[in-house]
């Protein structure tokens, strides 16, 4: 089989990719998806809040998704449903299977990565105790209730405050788990403002900030967890160690970007966010792989994933007609107060450019400044930062003279 | 009917049995607690095969770990089971260690043991990750790694498929003479034999009470571990073990026969249910594996868990036919190194029975091989084109991580003594070993344990009764 261009995943970053691809010239788009629907895990997400930046109206997942796929159809898109990339060649060539394509593969004129994220799982925290049923994701307790039907527990503790864990603390609540609790590590949320509101304190479900779980419970099935707060390294306080009796432990620890495939081919992958390294254009250390969505940083709003994923989707089409010219480019770097900064790479072709960053903290009456040795091309006043919530900038391409650094300062 | 052998216990030491047992015509039944095979020691353990400089000369454990060492590769090839003979490394950082090390390379010598010592610059040369500060090292080439769950449960397959009956989730609960033989009261079963080998693990002191067996103490030392992603970089060729010293005996560092790497374990004396992991104990392997491998961060771990060892007052194995009890064996006190020792214990015990009077005529039709599961991950590409010829299941990967089809999920569950459970799948075809632990595919192989068993999905377990996994369907919470 032969694709202008291919793309890996069919969740809003895939779709949006091809859908761009498409409208800016690939003749033969070909979205591959492991699942068994498009959409992804919008899928699951049957609570609303999606779409206020894309579309200007509350959508559900489902309905978000549907928008893309719709498109996706009447631009006649190829989407091979359950179907596994197994490996891509530097050369663009990906292995796939699924019952649709048995064993094939696919010669690519250019690929964008948009395998999402995953959940970090209770084996990589090193929870101590037992390893009994009741146990898992807030990602899979909500694929449970929401796809399949059934309630994976009664008496509830979430660890973790991201927001598939809010949304779960509020899903399980309503249908008619007790939730009792949710613990977070750190000193602040890592959920969205609107999510802790909306899904914790409507529903009077306390949120114990510096506290984590010390032990599980349970041979067979969750019997309780022993929960601490911990001091400000993270360790336990051994004096307020308590007992809370459930049968479900939900984690929502952090989401890491899947790129088992990237690593495959030896792109370059940045050790703070998990994804590969990008370009303005969202390629890859790899000429004609562009990568986009949670498998490059992990977004809060899929809004926002749109919006990169479109970029990389048109970039590839573009990719498809480019002569090989040299472009020059400039790093961008993460400085005081910044965790990272995507992207990696500017490409200086006289385009406006937008930065996305992660604060290491939570800041107060503070500014995101970015500045070109001394000068500063890039200032936003903000009440507050949390690292919760993507910050961004936007900047002249005339301004980027050398290294680019973006750092969080008092206003 | 009335067995010629019951065997009490289904880890490494009763499956092994089970399969020796099975060539001949003597009939046999395995009788198991759990809802499967390899629930207890055999499945949470470090996988080493031994060479056998360890045990004390004249021991029933060196004599049991040399012999098993060298059947191993036989019994691995015949059981289809994952198996590296690697080598192993015993690291000695101080003049103390290294006095240690010459003791077991004298104690390797007199059990008939290839060793030979090297020195730290040679260990290096051979792992690149381990620390400069190491001296010298005992080297064995006869030690290996194998997938200690899988070798019980391809075992055990192989004996359900030479004719022996397994009985799961059958807590044996009393034992009575009758005539020449024994009843056990076994679940719901009333199981009658003329022969019983107890290989009841840490339970084994019970089972031989109930029998009238002799007396002996089984106490559950527990040892804890980390497991590692595959994509994890500071990785080692063979076992690396601490030398002996006045601080213990360290942890070891080891690839397992999935190309994982492993670190444990500690060893705490513990109740035999106890198998929680502690911070303690998973802060004293991660300190321990630093020792080794310096630069190892513990954020690349996929799992903890912890085993119990059965630790025997007699301080070796004890492997004999009770005078108490005429027709009950005792198989006990099997720890480390029982998972190497196990071919010659089966061996060992088989001849036994033979000696007491069962058929050793070998069974016709019988048969030593036991094909594994064709795991499509690990196929050639025309190899998998042609298994998707055969079964267009194997176009379905169902576990993302690790590569695993629906065909091979459907035929873990379809194989004599198959996975019933989500954790059989997982130890029978990898389906959720990998580094997002089951987050995904759970929930499929779930639906394809309900469809192929005929059962509600409500009543899919983790790992038998007390597991489950779904309370209730949405909707139904005011019910």
């Amino acid at each position: 089989m032969k694709a202008d261009v291919a793309i890996v995943g069919a969740g809003p970053a895939g779709l949006a990719a091809a859908i761009a691809a498409k409208e800016n010239g690939a003749k033969r788009v070909v979205v591959i998806e492991r699942e068994s629907h498009l959409g992804g895990i919008l899928n699951q997400c049957i609570h609303n809040g999606f779409g206020l930046h894309v579309f200007g109206e509350e959508l559900t997942g489902p309905e978000y998704a549907a928008r893309f796929e719709d498109k996706a159809a009447a631009l006649d898109i190829t989407c091979l449903t359950q179907t596994m990339v197994l490996d891509i060649s530097p050369s663009r060539v990906l292995t796939v299977v699924g019952p649709q394509t048995g064993f094939c593969t696919i010669e690519a004129g250019a690929i964008v990565l948009a395998m999402g994220c995953r959940e970090r799982s209770a084996g990589a925290l090193m929870l101590p105790g037992g390893r009994p049923a009741g146990v898992l994701t807030a990602g899979t307790a909500q694929r449970f209730v929401n796809i399949d039907g059934y309630m994976p527990g009664k008496e509830v503790v979430i660890l973790g405050s991201g927001d598939i864990g809010l949304i779960m603390a509020r899903r399980m609540t309503l249908e008619g788990a007790h939730v009792k609790m949710v613990l977070e590590l750190m000193p602040f949320s890592g959920g969205l403002k609107r999510n802790i509101v909306q899904c914790l304190d409507d529903y009077n479900i306390p949120l114990k900030l510096s506290y984590t779980v010390t032990r599980i419970h349970g041979a067979k099935r969750v019997e309780g967890v022993s929960i601490a707060a911990v001091d400000n390294k993270g360790v336990p306080i051994k004096d307020t160690e308590e007992y809370v009796a459930c049968d479900t432990l939900l984690l929502s620890v952090g989401l890491i970007p899947e790129n088992e495939l990237s690593r495959g081919m030896d792109i370059k992958i940045d050790p703070v966010t998990g994804g590969p390294e990008v370009d303005s254009h969202m390629q890859t250390s790899i000429k004609g792989v562009f990568a986009c969505g949670n498998a490059v940083q992990v977004h809060d709003l899929v809004d926002f994933v749109t919006e990169e994923a479109t970029r990389a989707g048109a970039a590839a089409a573009r990719y498809l007609f480019e002569e090989d010219k040299a472009i020059a480019y400039c790093p961008t770097k993460a400085g005081t107060g910044i965790r990272y900064v995507v992207p990696q790479r500017l490409r200086l072709d006289g385009d406006k450019k937008t930065l996305f960053f992660r604060v290491t903290n939570v800041f107060k009456n503070c500014v995101t400044v970015a500045r070109c040795g001394d000068k500063v091309i890039a200032r936003k006043k903000r009440l507050v930062c949390t690292p919760g919530e993507m910050e961004s900038l936007c900047i002249a391409d005339e301004d980027i003279q050398g290294d680019v650094i973006v750092s969080v300062e008092e206003a | 009917m009335i067995y010629d052998v019951a065997i009490i216990g289904a880890g490494i030491t009763g499956a092994m049995i089970a399969r020796e047992l099975s060539q001949l015509s003597a009939s046999v039944c395995v009788i198991e607690a759990e809802a499967d095979v390899a629930a207890g020691a055999t499945r949470a353990n470090s996988g080493i095969v031994h060479a056998g400089y360890d045990a004390l000369p004249g021991s029933m454990k060196a004599r049991m770990n040399v012999r098993g060492n060298a059947l191993m590769p036989t019994a691995v090839k015949e059981l289809g089971v994952p198996y590296e003979n690697c080598g192993s490394l015993v690291v000695a950082f101080d003049e103390e260690e290294d006095r240690s090390v010459d003791k077991l390379l004298q104690r390797g010598q007199e059990n008939g043991v290839p060793v030979e010592k090297i020195s730290g610059e040679e260990v290096r040369k051979r792992e690149p990750h381990l620390s400069q500060d190491i001296k010298s090292a005992l080297w064995a080439p006869t030690a290996g790694i194998v997938s200690p769950f899988e070798l019980a449960i391809a075992a055990m397959e192989n004996a359900a498929a030479n004719g022996a009956k397994v009985y799961r989730s059958s807590r044996v609960t009393a034992i009575s003479r009758q005539n020449s033989g024994f009843v056990i009261q076994a679940g719901q079963n009333r199981i009658e034999s003329r022969f019983v080998v107890n290989a009841a693990g840490v339970y084994a002191d019970e089972i031989s009470r109930m029998a009238g067996g002799e007396e002996f103490t089984i106490t559950a030392r527990r040892g804890e571990y980390v497991l590692f992603d595959k994509s994890q970089p500071v990785k080692v060729r063979s076992v690396i073990f601490g030398a002996p010293s006045e601080k213990g005996k360290g942890v070891l560092f080891s690839p397992t026969a999935h190309g994982n790497m492993i670190a444990g374990p500690t060893a705490e004396f513990t109740g035999k249910e106890d198998t929680d992991t502690t911070r303690e104990g998973l802060a004293a392997v991660m300190n321990g594996v630093r020792q080794y491998v310096p630069s190892i961060d513990r954020r690349s771990a996929i799992t903890v868990f912890a085993g119990l060892r059965a630790v025997g007052d007699r301080h070796d194995f004890i492997i004999e036919e009770s005078k108490s009890a005429p027709g009950f064996v005792n198989v006990a006190g099997i720890e480390s190194p029982g998972l190497t020792s196990a071919p010659a214990i089966a061996e060992y015990v088989t001849e036994m029975l033979v000696t007491m009077g069962i058929d050793g005529t070998i069974k016709t039709g019988a048969t030593r091989i036991r094909k594994p599961i064709e795991v499509f991950a690990h196929a050639t590409p025309e190899r998998q084109c042609e298994l998707i010829d055969t079964d267009p299941r194997y176009a379905n990967v169902v576990c993302r991580c690790e590569h695993v089809t629906e065909a091979e999920i459907v035929k873990s569950i379809h194989r004599p003594c198959g996975a019933t459970t989500v954790d059989g799948v997982k130890l029978r075809t990898s389906a959720g070993f990998g580094r997002c632990h089951g987050g995904f595919c759970m929930p499929r192989v779930m639906d394809i344990l309900a469809r192929e068993l005929g059962k509600d999905i409500n009543d899919i377990t983790k790992s038998g009764e007390g597991s489950w996994i779904l309370a209730n369907k949405t909707k139904e919470a005011a019910q």
